[in-house]
């Protein structure tokens, strides 16, 4: 089947959704490919790349959109681009099909199976198709940069000739990919991050990307389906903004990444708090596109309020197009790739696979947006055992009996008591010799280090071997039988002897710092 | 003269103690080597001017050969065949005491009255017994160790029965061997059920080892060495000899220990690795644990080099898969390259992996890796979220999570290397197949795990190139 890949039409956007390395691979599965011409060039991809791995270049925009049987893209192909498109043909890009109902059904009428990146489940298996983790990452990190470029400052703290800078201060308001990007990147330029998140189950991971989280003394957990948060109650939003209003006047910069799916973006910054901060402070605001978490965001705008930058781009990871065309590309090739078991360039696709289900929005000409819940199978499963597996631990360790040793020591008694009373001095006095000996292999062995175990077992192998005397005491029988058995038996046992201790040593000699 | 000979062997006792006590360290071990061949010149020395009067030709033929074949063989094995070597060498033991217990039964120079008569017959008969047990076993275990025999645990219909029975008869046979031998019935008394005893012993020996599956081997080749030295001591018993009784007793609480400190690693009790099999004798759980759900992501070795250059703390588990692949030079190699960039390398080893005690240790050291970077389970285990990349070579029940997170499986409570709560694992393995315990493993699927499938050897050449 043949692939095409448009040049993005949107103003703005430098992404492209396959990267000649990204195409390269595609080529492997048995895909041929065309892309518009200039494609790639905002995001350093020129033509000539492309012809190297193996992709027509077409400067016929129209025939890239008509000609293929698979289109795929970075945005949603808007209505002009639609009408470019024939029935039959397959579409993947982002889509955002709960915002974008009329391109759902345009795309449904015209019978164009489509594909939305973003509706892949957020499931471990598909993590290797989640654009939008990979999305979200550029955009932390991004995100980041913004500041740095409209802070007046330094990230780290310094102490110089000319006097003692202080670190830069960020708060990082949710702690999802784009949050956890966000706090490694602003952590390795020096600054102090401290974040936020509702779901408190995120602080490990908060506090291995080295930062602090700040924990609010309420009992909620926000952990929504599919790792999302879902909405809080009112009175744990108002404990938070009392902590942001209370952090708004310390820190300097303050990054937003706070999302509910489905619903605008929650307002957690007031005007009161953007007035509270420094001069020269900084904003950036992750969920400008769906309101803004700052409630002066203007959308792909910088704003100056009482002396605090307000960023408010929708479109950061469009602004590292390189990289996110790289990750992005990757993304789709690992989708494509499921789609394609035989690897012979024909798209299968499984609607019983629940990732595939769950990307497909439009399946011919019906819609099928939105698919059924995704079964979280791991979550679910595991709550309702808690329980149990405390149970089954007491009992599995039920208090060792007192009675057991005691038994066992009676009977040692009583047997030690019998053979007293029995036996002869002469076996009493090599029994001594025996316990006694056993106690003292029992202290020596004990402090052997465990690396040695081998050695150990093939140096007692040798020692052993002292029976090699009873066949001493025996050699000098004047019965033939007596003598060859004992000539035997000296025989197996200095091989015993010189294996056990040659072998040991050679063992010992490796040995070596 | 007998004065002499005492002396002697006290000062052989106090050399093999010390042999056995120079093995805390790898510095001091090499020394107490030496103690230890110097205590075994000592006795030989002083047993042959005490007691041998005659047959000199034969005694130095017999040392001489055995000691040359001796030599030869511990220069020719190889490192990874030291399992088999070491229960070849068992069965040696195990075939003197027998030997020697039946020469002494013979031989009509050794005579007492009353209870002395009864004691002295009871420990030919023990040492005969343990003797015989432990020669048949540790052929079995040798053939198993070697591939000779299947490693898979054979498991005859009502085998806890069938050894109940031979233990029940050997004491009956004993019985009858005590009675006859002090009636002096017959030209041989109490031969006949002395010769059936071994042959009831030699059956117990192989039935006992044959139910037993190859990860349990370190617990049988250490079981098998504290036999060795129950022998000696019960030939010491049998001879009236202070030096055998004290070796023996060294060498079997030694052995003991062992088999103690393998069945803690594996949170299983020793008579139920004996009674053989897994999972079998208890539960019917293995069958249902089977189902782990999950993609694995596999890796190619490209981008585990590219992983490893990467990272800064690197540990390395190995298992039994990297001695069958001979892979520990390969090994050493990496660790020396990632080393000089100034990689912190470690080996992190599992008291059971591999099939005896201390075996990667021996494999690793074989190589050359120094032995200050190779740290026990219990060393390493706390550090393991410091870790940037875990590689394990072949080994797989020893880094199971469900021991910990699933009550329910055979292996639960069993104590296991926490990889999965490093940054990243990289798993060396040929397949998808289950480990010795027959249990999936969940740490494959975990999303920070990839594996690097095919023959260890070869895939980690191709690591090194790539580094």
């Amino acid at each position: 089947m043949k692939i095409g890949i448009p040049k993005e039409s949107r103003d703005g956007e430098k992404r492209v959704a396959v990267t000649p390395s990204v195409a390269s691979e595609l080529n492997k599965l048995g895909f041929s490919m065309a892309i518009e011409a200039s494609a790639g060039h905002a995001a350093s991809f020129d033509d000539d790349m492309y012809l190297v791995a193996g992709v027509d270049v077409l400067t016929d925009a129209k025939k890239v959109w008509f000609d293929s049987d698979i289109i795929i893209k970075v945005r949603a192909p808007d209505k002009e681009e639609i009408k470019l498109m024939r029935s039959g043909q397959v579409l993947i890009s982002f889509l955002w099909p709960a915002q974008n109902a009329d391109l759902l059904s345009l795309l449904a009428e015209k019978g164009i199976t489509t594909l939305a990146m973003d509706s892949i489940p957020r499931i471990s298996r598909a993590q290797k198709m989640d654009a939008l983790s990979s999305m979200a990452n550029i955009a932390g990190y991004r995100a980041v940069i913004e500041a740095a470029q409209h802070f007046g400052r330094f990230f780290t703290g310094q102490i110089t000739a000319a006097g003692k800078i202080p670190p830069a201060k960020i708060l990082v308001i949710g702690a999802g990919v784009a949050g956890l990007a966000a706090i490694g990147a602003a952590r390795s330029m020096g600054a102090i991050v401290r974040a936020f998140d509702t779901r408190p189950e995120v602080k490990e991971q908060v506090e291995s990307m080295d930062g602090e989280f700040l924990l609010l003394d309420f009992d909620e957990d926000a952990s929504g389906e599919g790792g999302y948060a879902k909405t809080m109650s009112a009175e744990f939003i108002n404990a938070e903004m009392e902590l942001f209003a209370e952090q708004a006047k310390e820190v300097d910069i303050i990054i937003t990444t706070a999302l509910i799916p489905g619903k605008p973006a929650p307002a957690l910054i007031t005007s009161e708090m953007v007035s509270s901060m420094k001069p020269g402070s900084v904003i950036v605001d992750l969920a400008a596109e769906q309101g803004g978490n700052c409630v002066l965001t203007e959308p792909d705008k910088v704003i100056k309020q009482a002396g605090v930058s307000i960023i408010g781009y929708t479109d950061l990871p469009s602004r590292l197009a390189s990289q996110s065309s790289q990750l992005y590309g990757t993304n789709l090739r690992h989708l494509i790739t499921d789609m394609c078991p035989e690897k012979n360039g024909q798209l299968v696709l499984d609607m019983e696979d629940e990732v595939i289900r769950g990307a497909t929005v439009v399946h011919g000409k019906k819609i099928t947006w939105p698919p059924p819940a995704p079964k979280l199978t791991v979550l679910k499963k595991k709550e309702p055992e808690k329980p149990s597996v405390v149970d089954r631990a007491s009992d599995v360790q039920p208090k060792p009996s007192k009675l057991g040793p005691l038994l066992g020591l009676g009977v040692a008694v009583l047997g030690l008591f019998g053979l007293g009373a029995v036996a002869p001095p002469s076996f009493l006095e090599h029994f001594t010799v025996f316990v006694l000996a056993c106690f003292v292999g029992y202290m020596v062995i004990w402090n052997v280090t465990p690396a040695l175990h081998t050695p150990l077992m093939s140096v007692t192998n040798a020692i052993s071997s002292i029976i090699i005397i009873g066949g001493l005491l025996q050699i000098s029988s004047t019965e033939g039988t007596i003598m060859w058995i004992a000539g035997i038996t000296i025989f197996i046992t200095s091989i015993n002897i010189a294996g056990g201790f040659a072998v040991t040593r050679r063992m010992l000699d490796m040995f070596r710092k | 003269m007998s004065g002499l000979v005492t002396v002697a062997y006290i000062g052989a006792t106090i050399l093999f103690i010390l042999a056995l006590g120079g093995l805390s360290h790898p510095e001091t071990a090499r020394r107490g080597n030496i103690y230890g061949i110097a205590g075994m010149t000592l006795a030989l020395l002083a047993t042959v001017g005490g007691a041998v009067t005659d047959n000199y030709v034969l005694l130095i033929f017999g040392l001489a050969i055995g000691g040359i074949l001796g030599i030869v063989l511990a220069q020719r094995v190889q490192m990874t065949q030291m399992p088999e070597l070491v229960a070849i060498l068992h069965s040696l033991v195990g075939l003197a005491a027998v030997l020697v217990g039946f020469a002494n039964f013979m031989d009509p120079e050794v005579h007492f009255d009353g209870v002395e008569e009864t004691i002295h017959n009871v420990e030919v008969y023990l040492g005969i017994l343990i003797g015989a047990v432990t020669f048949s076993g540790s052929v079995i275990a040798f053939g198993k160790l070697s591939g000779k025999i299947s490693g898979t645990p054979l498991t005859l219909p009502g085998r806890h029965w069938l050894n109940l029975g031979l233990f029940l008869l050997t004491i009956v046979v004993g019985w009858q061997f005590v009675n006859e031998s002090a009636a002096g019935i017959g030209s041989n008394p109490g031969l006949t059920p002395l010769l059936i005893m071994t042959a009831l012993a030699l059956l117990f020996g192989i039935h006992m080892v044959m139910a037993i599956g190859g990860a349990d081997m370190p617990v049988v080749v250490s079981m098998l060495n504290s036999y060795s030295g129950w022998a000696a001591s019960a030939t010491g018993f049998m001879l009236s000899n202070n030096l055998l009784i004290v070796t023996g007793a060294l060498v079997g609480s030694s052995g003991a220990i062992l088999s103690y400190i393998m069945c803690r690693a594996m949170n299983r009790k020793f008579l139920a690795v004996i009674a053989g099999g897994f999972g079998t004798s208890g539960s019917s759980t293995s069958s249902n644990q089977g189902a782990v759900e999950g993609e694995v992501i596999s890796i190619e070795s490209a981008e585990v080099a590219n992983l490893l250059s990467k990272s800064k703390e690197v540990m390395i588990i190995p298992g039994y898969g990297m001695a069958v692949a001979q892979a520990q030079h390969t090994v050493c190699e990496i660790t020396k390259v990632l080393r000089k960039k100034g990689i912190n390398v470690r080996f992190g080893i599992h008291p059971v992996a591999g099939r005896m005690p201390g075996h990667m240790n021996v494999l690793l050291a074989e190589a050359r890796v120094p032995y200050d970077i190779v740290f026990e389970m219990d060393e390493i285990n706390q550090d393991f979220p410091s870790i940037d990349v875990s590689i394990i070579i072949g080994a797989n029940d020893i880094v199971n999570p469900s021991a910990q997170e699933e009550p329910e499986s055979p292996i639960a409570g069993m104590p296991v290397l926490e990889v999965w709560k490093g940054k990243t694992t990289v798993v060396l393995k040929r397949s998808m197949a289950t480990g010795y315990a027959g249990v999936q493993n969940p740490l494959f699927f975990k999303e920070n795990t990839c594996m690097l499938f095919g023959d260890a050897q070869d895939t980690l050449d191709a690591v090194l190139k790539k580094l």
